[in-house]
């Protein structure tokens, strides 16, 4: 694996790029900062997670991306064109570059499942018969095809997500952007439209910019994420990076929904001498005989707190708490010896 | 002419034909001119597809003026008016100006409402298509709204034919105008009860191919 925090970006292959963006409302209460200085660059083909809890300005970022609102400081760049300078017909024509799907599906509930589907062709001025057979390819895709005669309200929210997705993919935009596609559907439903996700991804090299509160989705589909807090981006990688070492406390507490790593009050009074540890372990370290060498070959004490593993897309990705007691220089050379064995070992508190 | 009441059938039927013929002109010039009304009070109110504080205010002050009086003031009180535009100020064609000029604001009022029903999303996921103002109005908002459009006419058709009961007052005659010209005042209590009867079928039957025609468009 790769050990660097640093974004893997082919020079020139960049979709989408935020430069110093800054979006504030003015409102008679005051004015408002959804996002500060926020710099961020997506490569083609990449699946990039915004993480962050609401409010924290994830929803601007993606409504400036379509160009739904436009930024009071920086550019924001699509394959290149920055959408704030551009008039309006040219908005409109950049909007056509990306497909977006939302939370709440957003379908007309008076046309017919097809006929949602074609509607942004309908909107390029396609004719209805072309429009209706590439919808149908489309609905096809996300396997709606026995649906397609029938009405919004006749299908499940999983379905409705499915054509949400036929629709923003039926002009083949190189961008298509989720607005918490997932947040309204139950874990089984949320799986398979990530599995959706994901083959678009794959066969059409999409490039995908979601947003989601839900570290599962991050998890399951993202190659890279952003954190978000308080309208700024305050941690940015690889996803397994940021699983395996998060440097800021957001994302520590959003990597805790997925790994827990708290060790419950009552066990923590009870801790006798020596120091609590937290190794993460990625992969072939999983299997290492860690343990038994700290305590045969190294010789401490080790008593193990807690330990799971979770997968990580196609990574396995091992936590595990123990407590060490031993001689200083005995502990020092389980650190040491643990330092190249694991992929991140630190302290963990024990107050 | 019978023994039990002054009016005849011919003449009954005459009078529900001239009832058909106001009511029916009135709603046909103040759909029109309502739909354009409540488009714009959508379109140009703050946050609508095309802001425009001037158009807004403006409108809303004359819809809300005109709202504000009473029908039967209304009828007289824009004589003036109906004479220049029909050329008299008498007789069903005098009636149908007013009834438009009061219909249409009315409509505008729950065209307006029709149009706000549609959920905000839809709006914005149109805009995030790249749809323009008049796609986002003709693709998105005017077929989610139909139903409750078709609703919101119903509720002015009725409204109309309550208010075309006053046309006597400048000579429109029709059934309402028969209720209370010979009903009321020549005692009358068989043309009474034939009208009243008759106007509560029409309503009925306006409300119910309504309903009807609201539920089979909305497919919820």
């Amino acid at each position: 694996m790769s050990s660097s925090n640093d974004v893997p970006s082919e020079a020139g292959d960049t979709v989408v790029r935020l430069e110093g963006v800054g979006k504030s409302f003015r409102s008679r209460a005051g004015t408002t900062t959804a996002l500060d200085g926020v710099d961020l660059e997506v490569a083609r083909g990449r699946i990039f997670g915004v993480i962050g809890h609401s409010g924290a300005g994830k929803s601007t970022l993606i409504r400036l991306l379509n160009g739904l609102e436009r930024p009071t400081e920086g550019r924001v760049l699509l394959d290149g064109v920055d959408l704030a300078a551009l008039d309006t017909r040219g908005l409109r024509a950049a909007q056509k570059r990306t497909g977006m799907i939302f939370q709440q599906f957003q379908l007309l509930e008076t046309i017919t499942v097809l006929d949602n589907v074609a509607m942004p062709l309908r909107l390029d001025g396609v004719g209805r018969a072309e429009a209706r057979s590439r919808a149908a390819e489309a609905l096809d895709f996300v396997g709606l095809s026995e649906k397609s005669g029938n009405h919004p309200a006749e299908l499940s929210g999983g379905q409705k997500q499915r054509v949400g997705i036929a629709r923003a993919i039926v002009r083949n935009p190189p961008v298509l952007l989720c607005d918490e596609a997932t947040s309204a559907l139950d874990p089984s439903t949320t799986a398979q439209i990530i599995a959706l996700l994901r083959r678009i991804n794959r066969e059409y090299r999409t490039t995908i910019v979601l947003v989601t509160h839900e570290m599962d989705v991050i998890k399951d589909l993202c190659d890279e994420v952003a954190v978000m807090a308080a309208g700024r981006v305050v941690e940015h990688g690889d996803v397994l990076d940021v699983f395996v070492r998060p440097q800021s406390e957001v994302a520590a507490s959003f990597v805790s929904t997925i790994i827990p790593v708290d060790i419950p009050a009552a066990v923590r009074a009870q801790l006798g001498t020596g120091e609590v540890w937290r190794l993460s372990l990625v992969d072939d370290e999983v299997t290492q005989p860690l343990i038994s060498t700290l305590i045969a070959r190294i010789g401490v004490e080790v008593n193990i707190l807690h330990a799971d593993m979770t997968q990580i897309q196609e990574h396995t990705v091992g936590q595990l708490v123990i407590q060490v007691d031993g001689p200083p220089d005995r502990l020092a050379a389980a650190r040491a010896y643990l330092a190249e064995h694991v992929v991140d070992v630190r302290e963990v508190g024990r107050a | 002419m019978s023994d039990f009441t002054l009016i005849t059938g011919d003449q009954f039927l005459r009078e529900l034909g001239v009832t058909f013929y106001m009511v029916g002109v009135a709603l046909f010039l103040g759909s029109i001119l309502g739909l354009l009304i409540g488009t714009a009070l959508v379109v140009t109110r703050p946050g609508g597809i095309l802001p425009n504080r001037v158009v807004s205010v403006v409108l809303t002050t004359v819809v809300n003026v005109i709202r504000s009086l009473p029908f039967i003031i209304l009828l007289v009180a824009i004589v003036p008016f109906t004479r220049f535009v029909v050329g008299t100020s008498i007789g069903p064609a005098a009636a149908i100006v007013p009834l438009t000029v009061m219909i249409a604001p009315y409509i505008g009022r729950l065209v307006e409402n029709s149009l706000l029903e549609v959920p905000s999303g839809i709006v914005e996921a149109a805009r995030s298509m790249g749809a323009t103002p008049w796609q986002i109005f003709v693709r998105f908002l005017l077929p989610e709204a139909r139903g409750s459009l078709i609703l919101a006419l119903t509720t002015a058709t009725i409204g109309l034919i309550d208010a075309s009961a006053m046309a006597g007052v400048v000579g429109g005659g029709g059934i309402g105008d028969l209720a209370i010209s010979y009903g009321y005042q020549r005692f009358d209590g068989f043309a009474m009860l034939v009208t009243v009867l008759s106007l509560i079928v029409i309503v009925q039957v306006i409300q119910a191919v309504g309903t009807g025609l609201a539920r089979r468009v909305r497919r919820r």
